[in-house]
């Protein structure tokens, strides 16, 4: 991945090149990243800047006034800043970067990437940053022979895997004369799901078996069974007799009552039922609307796409699978 | 976790921090406060303590107008107290406003740890005004301070204790130590001033002067302060050889005496007599006389030597300055004065002190012998009624006259005049010397410690085929002000500094170790001048280096000292460091990733063996004798090489 902003002018290429063979990047990296000592870069900060040259009006004055103590404090507030190099370094050195989960999310909003940072060392690690953009970051202190996970939010713009790309870890602890800072590009992803159409069509009407129709839109009629309550059930189909039945209602969980269309009568979301004109993502929007609204009615759909069926099912991973479908339609291979 | 900006500038420090860096900044410039127009301290207390106030009703910053207005003020009033903006003081009394100013401003880490690095700028300001042990431990600690309050601004996550950052700025000052001596001992230092430095830059300095007039030494005599210290390679001489030469004072206007505005130079310096070699460390004085025993007989290094046997710096002595001495005791020079230059020692103001003169003639008709004369004015000194004492009655219109034969009591200066007078009117040349007598023993550092209260006054006279020879009429006076010092000479009604009369033993002791180790702070610490660089690194055998090769050892040096320092910082890290055996372990685990078996960093490796085995039951026997393996050296206390060989061999040969 080439960093943000790269141009496709000759200089540009060769600033990117010189970055690359300078900073290692080399692509994201498979499992847990090391900092050592090689990849952990320090430069001053500006503060860093303005205290040399305190330190050298320091010297200045008291070369001008003959100090020897003003010599002394000079020499030992400038050893010190050379020393908080050190420190600054190590705050950094040698932490272990991992990759953490990633919750779906859909696209247009902000993907939680979780890292997690081990430190295998007797110290505190203090305001550790991790950025992607340079735009915020977030901080986190990791004690001694401990694992933290940050999280990094970053925006889900389009469908699909989305990666981090390269994080920057910076530290400016203890002093903040200098930043010590370090490259991760994690090998992870996290799915974006399509953006639901907004508003969408109303659901398609089920396929009738036999053709004839009839008014069992809604597929609420026939009793299929039980199943524990999932957070999201709507309260009208908890089993509340056989949870007034059962005088250990604490220890029993709620029972869901489910529905099943009829036999005959089958609800597709299918790509062809959209209007012809209507462009792919368009359709993937509708699409990804439809199976959000029929999951939240409780409904059994199944999912049509060109090349890719899911057969009728409801539930919470089913509903997973169709977004996954929806949010890999049409991908290369490379992003699938 | 934080979310933060990613550069210092915009972050918002906390009022834990406002408060550290108030403490820090007052303390800074306490010393200055309590130096300062009274005015201008008050006005920068106010200024943090309204930040402080601030603080606490959560109140909004001062309007920027506001400020800009105090500060215009604030120049205003200091330009009117010092006239000038750039003077030494008056750019310290600025400083401190603006910092006030600053302090009241500071919302951000910017401007925080800008605050911190002016407060150590000015901590600096303070070796101005002074550079003893106390002062150094002081700054020390505000530095510390202000250190310390750098490192609290970098807490992005929970406050871990006031104790966490003092710690930790105390151990990146311990761990610069090596660093801070190798640059003190070894950084090209230049001979300052470089540049011209304001008038009132050494204010305050004591020491003798060009002239005498009546109760001018008097104040000296009340003072403390160290004029010099003097350590001698072999015996210390006695006690009435111990007269340390400085201005010759030859004019007398009938009150005041001074010394002559140019004086010939001479390479003629006496070499016979006793020889006595010493070092002599002289205190900062702002004149450009350099002490020694009478009379000298080399010339130190940027000085030259007058004909009348001063020793002048080419330029004021305006710092510690220390040099390497001979004298030759007991002895006489310039026997081959002509007499124009001798003629000027025997004038005196016409109609002025007749009695005395009448007393002149009147010796010298008796003796025409210049030596009996001298003998029987001595006498008389030592039998007739003379005191010795620093209150003297005032003198008027014929100050001699009166003292000799009216009032007769007063110290050195009073003696040491009318003797001069008394000699020239009987055309003996005489001329008065001022310098120091005597000086304190110290037994814990081996030197003699002179201070302005030894400061004294004498007279030489020059003598046919003699040349000029030393006469103390005090001495006739008072044999123990020259054997036993100022304090056994005067009566104890009569004041004087504390410290120089020794009434209590231990106290006596204390001062004794105290001035020793301030001795040798002066000497090693304070007096670390570019000569004394030159000679420490002439010692460690580069006495002719080339810049390069100083250039190099500075760097070599600090090499070193970084080595060191990173050797203390890095200690921490250690552990983490992968030992072979968990590197061979780790080629191991990378191979069964090419299986897709990726072992959990928190995953133990027998755990991980079992979950290997149930996923890829065909690797079973393979993984299990490496975890095994591994588990023994690294865990079970095992070790040896063919051990470690084994497992390696077994790692490199295992193949998915």
């Amino acid at each position: 991945m080439p960093p943000a902003g790269g141009s496709p002018s000759l200089f540009g290429a060769l600033k990117n090149g010189v970055l690359e063979w300078m900073f290692q990047w080399r692509g994201p990296e498979r499992g847990t990243i090391v900092l050592v000592q090689r990849r952990v870069f320090i430069l001053p900060t500006r503060q860093g800047l303005l205290f040399a040259g305190v330190i050298v009006l320091m010297l200045i004055g008291s070369v001008n006034y003959d100090l020897s103590l003003g010599f002394i404090l000079a020499f030992l507030l400038g050893a010190t800043g050379i020393q908080s190099l050190l420190h600054t370094f190590r705050n950094m050195a040698n932490l272990r970067i991992a990759p953490g989960r990633v919750q779906p999310v859909f696209a247009g909003e902000q993907a939680q990437f979780q890292i997690r940072i081990a430190n295998h060392a007797r110290m505190h690690r203090y305001s550790i940053g991790l950025t992607r953009d340079k735009l915020g970051a977030v901080y986190v202190d990791v004690p001694p022979n401990d694992e933290i996970t940050a999280t990094v939010s970053i925006p889900a713009i389009r469908r699909g895997w989305l990666r981090p790309g390269r994080l920057t870890l910076f530290t400016f602890f203890p002093v903040g004369l200098f930043r010590a800072w370090s490259y991760a590009d994690l090998d992870m992803r996290g799915l974006v799901y399509p953006a639901p159409a907004s508003p969408g069509l109303a659901l398609p009407l089920p396929e009738s078996g036999s053709g004839d129709g009839g008014v069992h839109g809604h597929g609420h009629d026939e009793f299929s069974g039980l199943r524990p309550y999932r957070p999201g059930d709507s309260p009208r189909h908890i089993a509340w007799k056989v949870v007034a039945r059962d005088d250990a209602l604490l220890n029993k969980p709620l029972l869901t009552k489910q529905f099943a269309g009829r036999a005959d009568s089958e609800l597709w979301l299918a790509w062809e039922l959209l209007p012809p004109a209507m462009d792919t993502e368009n359709r993937i929007a509708h699409l990804t609307r439809w199976v959000i609204d029929a999951d939240a009615a409780g409904l059994a759909y199944g999912l049509r796409l060109p090349g890719l069926t899911l057969p009728i099912a409801n539930g919470a991973m089913h509903r997973g699978d169709c977004l996954r479908a929806l949010a890999l339609h049409g991908l290369a291979a490379d992003h699938a | 976790m934080v979310s933060l900006p990613t550069t210092l500038n915009t972050r918002i420090i906390g009022s834990r921090d406002i408060l550290w860096l108030s403490a820090g900044f007052l303390l800074a410039s306490l010393p200055h406060l309590l130096r300062m127009p009274i005015w201008i301290s008050v006005l920068a207390v106010a200024i943090a303590g309204w930040r402080l106030l601030q603080l606490r009703m959560h109140s909004k910053p001062a309007a920027k107008w506001l400020m800009v207005l105090i500060a215009f003020a604030a120049s205003v009033g200091i330009l009117m107290q010092y006239r000038t903006l750039f003077g030494r003081d008056a750019g310290v009394a600025l400083l401190v406003i603006m910092l006030a100013l600053k302090l009241l401003e500071t919302r951000n880490q910017r401007d925080g740890m800008l605050l911190s690095f002016l407060g150590c700028f000015l901590l600096v300001t303070n070796f101005l005004h002074s550079q003893t042990i106390p002062t150094a431990v002081y700054m020390l600690g505000c530095a510390w301070l202000l250190v310390a309050s750098l490192i609290g601004m970098q807490y992005t996550g929970a406050w871990p204790g006031w104790r966490q950052p003092v710690r930790r700025a105390g151990v990146l000052i311990l761990q610069g130590i090596p660093l801070m001596l190798v640059l003190f001992l070894l950084f090209p230092r230049l001979q300052g001033p470089l540049w011209g430095l304001p008038q009132d830059a050494y204010a305050g300095l004591s020491g003798l002067s060009d002239n005498m007039s009546p109760g001018s030494l008097n104040s000296l005599i009340l003072s403390d302060a160290v004029a010099f210290r003097a350590t001698f390679s072999g015996k210390i001489p006695e006690p009435k050889d111990l007269y340390w030469r400085g201005p010759v004072l030859w004019d007398y206007d009938g009150k005041t005496w001074t010394a002559p505005r140019i004086v010939q130079n001479t390479n003629d310096l006496p070499d016979n007599g006793a020889q006595i070699e010493y070092t002599v460390t002289v205190e900062p004085h702002n004149k450009r006389w350099l002490f020694a025993l009478e009379f000298p007989g080399i010339r130190p290094p940027r000085s030259i030597a007058t004909r009348d046997m001063q020793l002048l710096s080419f330029t004021p002595v305006r710092s510690r300055l220390r040099y390497d001495m001979t004298s030759s005791i007991g002895t006489a020079y310039g026997a081959d004065d002509d007499r124009s230059l001798l003629e000027r020692n025997l004038r005196l103001p016409a109609d002025t002190n007749p009695r005395t003169h009448a007393f002149a003639q009147d010796l010298r008709k008796k003796f025409p012998n210049d030596r009996n004369l001298v003998a029987d004015v001595l006498t008389r000194f030592r039998n007739e009624n003379f005191v010795y004492t620093l209150s003297p009655p005032l003198l008027g219109e014929h100050p001699v006259d009166e003292f000799l034969f009216e009032t007769r009591r007063g110290f050195c200066e009073h003696y040491a005049s009318a003797f001069t007078v008394l000699m020239r009117a009987a055309g003996i040349p005489a001329r008065v010397v001022t310098g120091y007598l005597g000086g304190e023993i110290n037994p814990v550092g081996e030197y003699i410690l002179v201070r302005q209260a030894d400061a004294h006054a004498w007279v030489e006279i020059w003598l046919e085929n003699t040349g000029w020879v030393r006469v103390d009429p005090t001495a006739a006076v008072s044999p123990a002000r020259v054997e036993r010092g100022i304090a056994s000479a005067l009566p104890r009604s009569d004041p004087l500094p504390m410290f120089v009369r020794g009434d209590f033993a231990l106290l006596q002791r204390m001062r004794l170790t105290l001035d020793s180790v301030t001795y040798t702070w002066n000497q090693w610490v304070l007096g670390y001048t570019p000569d004394r660089q030159r000679r420490l690194l002439s010692y460690v055998g580069f006495s002719e280096a080339t810049w390069q090769t100083l250039a190099f050892l500075l760097m070599f040096c600090a090499g070193v000292a970084v080595l060191i320092g990173a050797g203390f910082a890095l200690r921490d890290l250690r552990g983490v460091r992968e030992d072979a055996v968990k590197k061979i372990y780790t080629r191991f685990c990378r191979k069964l990733e090419q299986r897709g078996l990726l072992r959990d960093p928190a995953e133990g490796p027998r755990v991980f063996a079992q979950r290997a085995a149930q996923q890829h039951p065909e690797l079973t026997g393979a993984v299990n004798e490496i975890t095994t393996l591994y588990v023994a050296l690294r865990y079970g206390g095992e070790s040896g090489a063919s051990r470690i060989q084994d497992f390696k061999n077994r790692v490199r040969t295992f193949s998915v």
